[in-house]
């Protein structure tokens, strides 16, 4: 290609205790163009752009920025040579509003009503309308990215960093977005794109640079490739889709009627009139983005936010305003999304964290003593049958990392012959293979005879395992439809199409 | 330079070690202390430490007088740590343990000078309910309207300070002392009093009370679901609603549990080493449980060895003030010196300390 180079990165080294984050690795992006890093959780992709963006220090290797040598020493410096990177995770404020926010991470803001002025005029011409005075906690999860990425486009970026901007999107907002990122490439902006999702890598980006283990392991134009071929060299291995026979299914084993409950947290989201019913043998795939009910409908699931009598039932049997050892009684189990502070106590061994939610169901407290040696055979039981990582249960949970851990959680939940089973991102964060093992386990409880929930935000997921299909949005539920032969248009506006932020790209 | 890096496991080892070795330093920073002050730091230390249990001119006082302090501090502290572990904030043992006094005292007192074998049982139960019952003011208060529990707790011992005050010199009062504030010396009505159960060691109802209370913290802790739910509640409050751990009910039991213990505490000090419901009755034990607490890490076995370990600076610390005539400025330093060590090295349990020379270590 004739573009000019506008970075090189040459044998970059990042060792952290006891793991190599980074080894030797080599690329460079020129101007305008539209380069993927791709590759598992754990391949180091978050630790090279930390040290682009002057988070991290690198052990060896070199950079180089428009032709003259580059050393971030903290991202101050790095976003005044013109590097910008929008997190996965937002640092946004909930009770500022938009222009406040932007404010924040400038290092001389203007006047407020100059940079709201500015906002406005920046976020129209690159198709992201967004209102200044906006309380941030009132934004969608599309919105919010759109504050990050116009705080990174006032400062006239001439790389801008992404770090799995799509994961909170639905298929229409990806397509805004991805029209706002083709319009910066035109004008010569470098953008540096991180994901694992393959289709988008192959729709949207100019070169790839394959990461695993820390190492490149291949460089290719995504577009002449397959989604199967990216996948096999970013795993390393080849991969079987998950097995699954067909089954009649039986009865109502969860029934949720009319279930409307407030959010315990200021800017949550209420759930507002929702009924589905799941049966035997049945996975219920629920879709939605980031913040349009799932911690809610968990919770209200689990019994931790209780209902009105008769909203939820279990076998027959009304949970409704019972806690969640109740819901146990009756056969409900459930992960949330959090492992680390909701589904499981960082700090805790996972011989205690197996009695957390355990002690119900396997019978391991007896008169208020608890059985010790009954629940660390439970820990170990879940360690070998889901394949857990660690050199023993007496580790604390927060030493295992992000896959383990959830293999650890999913597997507790699933080894106590459960009737329900409810999961929310059951694979979030977590490698290929073991994401691949937990939805295997997840059908094959349904194939046991459970009724399976599956709140996540992956739709990939979702149309993999699920017999039907339902989206949240705005805290309420649309009714489930079979997944077989559902288009991802369908899809798209069961989850709230663009939020109404569809507006601008004339002319795109 | 040096950097902190968190352990993926708490170190048992430092654990363990920690607490010695914030003595040992509190014993060199302190000796620097005494001899910037012109006293020989040897001799200093000795006198703190050493002195009150072996010397045998002091021995004989000092030594019982360990457990007699040891005891309420142990015994409150013991309550206050399964709060403290639950992220419950209980700061005002002090006035739960002025209720069970007055409480206590009154069931006595009411029935002076009658002799029945069940006054001091009977005397002991009210003690535990005084305090429980200040102690569910906060509770409930938190429950049920969401104040903060440390602010209200804290501001009922200066409510139960003057009840103190009211009843020593008012309802309370011994109607034989000549107009003079104080009720009659429980110590000197056989039924109601707490004496000493073997002579010369200081050992009354009160410190057995502790001792059990240690041990039943203790099996709590490390068997009980109910201890699993206070720890974990502590840990990781959304991880403790999920196991199913009602967080009201939990605020309500640590509260109660803590209240009664104080006041049991407040009970056996009115009966036994005070003897009276005085207006100097408050001596700030509730306070000083606080650190116990947190000098024993919230551990009953480590709050049984903080416990003594303050006691024996305490007496220590009389000691050389009138020995050596250090200032009581500097014996309070000192032991501020041996919290301040305490939480200070703590930290080697979960960081592991890194010499870094330059960029290329690691």
């Amino acid at each position: 290609m004739t573009r000019p180079v506008l970075l090189t990165v040459e044998g970059l080294t990042k060792a952290y205790p006891g793991v190599v984050a980074n080894s030797d690795v080599s690329f460079s992006i020129g101007a305008g163009e539209v380069h993927a890093l791709l590759g598992e959780n754990g391949a180091g992709k978050s630790t090279l752009v930390k040290m682009i963006y002057g988070l991290v220090k690198p052990d060896a290797g070199t950079m180089t920025l428009r032709g003259a040598p580059y050393a971030p020493p903290k991202p101050g410096v790095a976003r005044a040579q013109g590097v910008a990177m929008v997190f996965q995770h937002f640092s946004l404020f909930d009770a500022l509003d938009v222009a406040e926010n932007v404010a924040l991470g400038m290092e001389h803001p203007p006047k407020m009503g100059a940079l709201a002025e500015r906002i406005r005029a920046v976020s129209l011409e690159y198709g992201l309308p967004l209102d200044p005075v906006r309380l941030v906690g009132d934004l969608s999860a599309g919105e919010r990215q759109r504050v990050e990425i116009i705080r990174c486009l006032l400062q006239d970026p001439k790389l801008l960093i992404m770090d799995e901007p799509t994961s909170v999107l639905t298929p229409q907002e990806v397509d805004i977005l991805f029209q706002t990122l083709r319009k910066l490439a035109s004008e010569g902006t470098a953008i540096l794109y991180i994901s694992h999702k393959l289709e988008e890598i192959r729709s949207l980006c100019d070169a790839a640079t394959i990461l695993r283990r820390g190492r490149v392991v291949a460089t290719c134009t995504p577009r002449d490739k397959t989604a199967r071929d990216l996948a096999e060299m970013m795993v390393g291995t080849v991969l079987t889709p998950p097995a699954r026979s067909e089954k009649p299914k039986g009865r109502v084993l969860l029934e949720v009627t009319r279930l409307s409950v407030r959010s315990p947290s200021a800017f949550g989201t209420a759930l507002k009139d929702i009924s589905f019913s799941v049966h035997r043998g049945e996975i219920l795939g629920i879709a939605g983005v980031a913040g349009n009910g799932q911690d809610e409908l968990l919770l209200a699931l689990s019994g931790e936010l209780r209902s009105p009598g008769g909203s939820v039932k279990i076998d027959g049997e009304d949970m409704g305003d019972r806690g969640p050892n109740d819901r146990r009684r009756a056969g409900l189990v459930a992960a949330p999304e959090e492992r680390l502070g909701h589904a499981a106590a960082p700090d805790m061994s996972l011989t205690e964290n197996a009695l957390l939610s355990g002690a119900e169901r396997r019978g391991l407290v007896s008169g208020g003593f608890i059985d010790w040696a009954g629940t660390r055979a439970f820990a170990e039981e879940v360690v070998a049958a889901y394949d857990v990582r660690t050199p023993g249960v007496g580790v604390a949970a927060r030493a295992l990392s992000g896959g383990n851990l959830q293999k650890f959680v999913v597997g507790r939940e699933l080894s106590q012959d459960p009737a329900v089973v409810v999961v929310n991102q059951p694979t979030w964060g977590v490698d290929a293979s073991a994401a691949a093992a937990i939805r295997q386990a997840l059908i094959d409880r349904a194939m046991n005879g459970a009724a399976v929930v599956v709140i996540s935000q992956d739709l990939d997921e979702l149309l993999e395992i699920a017999d039907r299909f339902a989206a949240l949005n705005g805290g309420r539920l649309s009714a489930p439809r079979p997944t077989q032969g559902l288009t991802v248009d369908q899809i798209g506006l069961m989850m709230g199409g663009a939020h109404g932020m569809e507006v601008a790209h004339h002319g795109a | 330079m040096f950097t902190l890096e968190k352990r993926p496991n708490p170190s048992r080892f430092w654990t363990v070690a920690t607490p010695v070795l914030a003595v040992v330093l509190t014993m060199i920073a302190g000796g620097i202390m005494f001899a910037m002050l012109g006293k020989d730091p040897v001799a200093a230390i000795r006198t703190i430490f050493w002195d009150p249990l072996f010397d045998p001119q002091f021995a004989s006082y000092s030594r019982p007088q360990l457990l007699v302090k040891a005891g309420p501090l142990i015994l409150i502290a013991i309550g206050l740590s399964l709060g403290f572990r639950a992220g419950i904030w209980n700061i005002g043992a002090e006035g739960q343990y002025i209720m069970g006094a007055i409480f206590g005292a009154a069931v006595g007192l009411a029935f002076y000078p009658d002799e029945h074998w069940f006054i001091l049982p009977l005397m002991v139960l009210a003690g535990a309910f005084g305090g429980w019952l200040w102690a569910m003011i906060p509770a409930i208060l938190r429950t049920r309207f969401r104040t903060n529990e440390i602010l209200v707790s804290l501001l009922l011992v200066y409510v139960a300070q003057s009840i103190l005050s009211s009843m020593a010199l008012g309802a309370l009062r011994n109607p034989e002392g000549g107009g003079f504030p104080g009720s009659r010396n429980l110590s000197q009505y056989p039924a109601a009093a707490n004496l000493e159960l073997v002579a010369g060691t200081g050992m009354h109802w009160g410190v057995v009370a502790a001792f059990m209370a240690v041990i039943a913290a203790y099996v709590l802790l490390q068997r009980h679901i109910l201890g699993f739910h206070i720890r974990l509640a502590g840990q990781a409050p959304r991880a403790a609603r999920f196991a199913g751990v009602n967080p009201d009910r939990l605020v309500l039991l640590c509260f109660g549990v803590s209240g009664a213990l104080a006041g049991l505490a407040g009970l056996f000090e009115v009966a036994g080493p005070a003897g009276q419901i005085s207006i100097d009755f408050a001596s700030g034990y509730g306070f000083t449980a606080i650190i116990v607490a947190f000098l024993g890490r919230l551990n009953p076995i480590g709050i049984l060895l903080a416990g003594l370990l303050m006691a024996l600076t305490y007496i220590g610390g009389e000691l050389a003030q009138f020995m050596l005539g250090l200032p009581s400025a500097a014996i309070q330093a000192f032991q501020g010196m041996l919290l301040f060590f305490l939480l200070a090295v703590d930290l080697l349990t979960n960081y592991r300390i890194r010499w870094a020379f330059g960029r290329a270590a690691g």
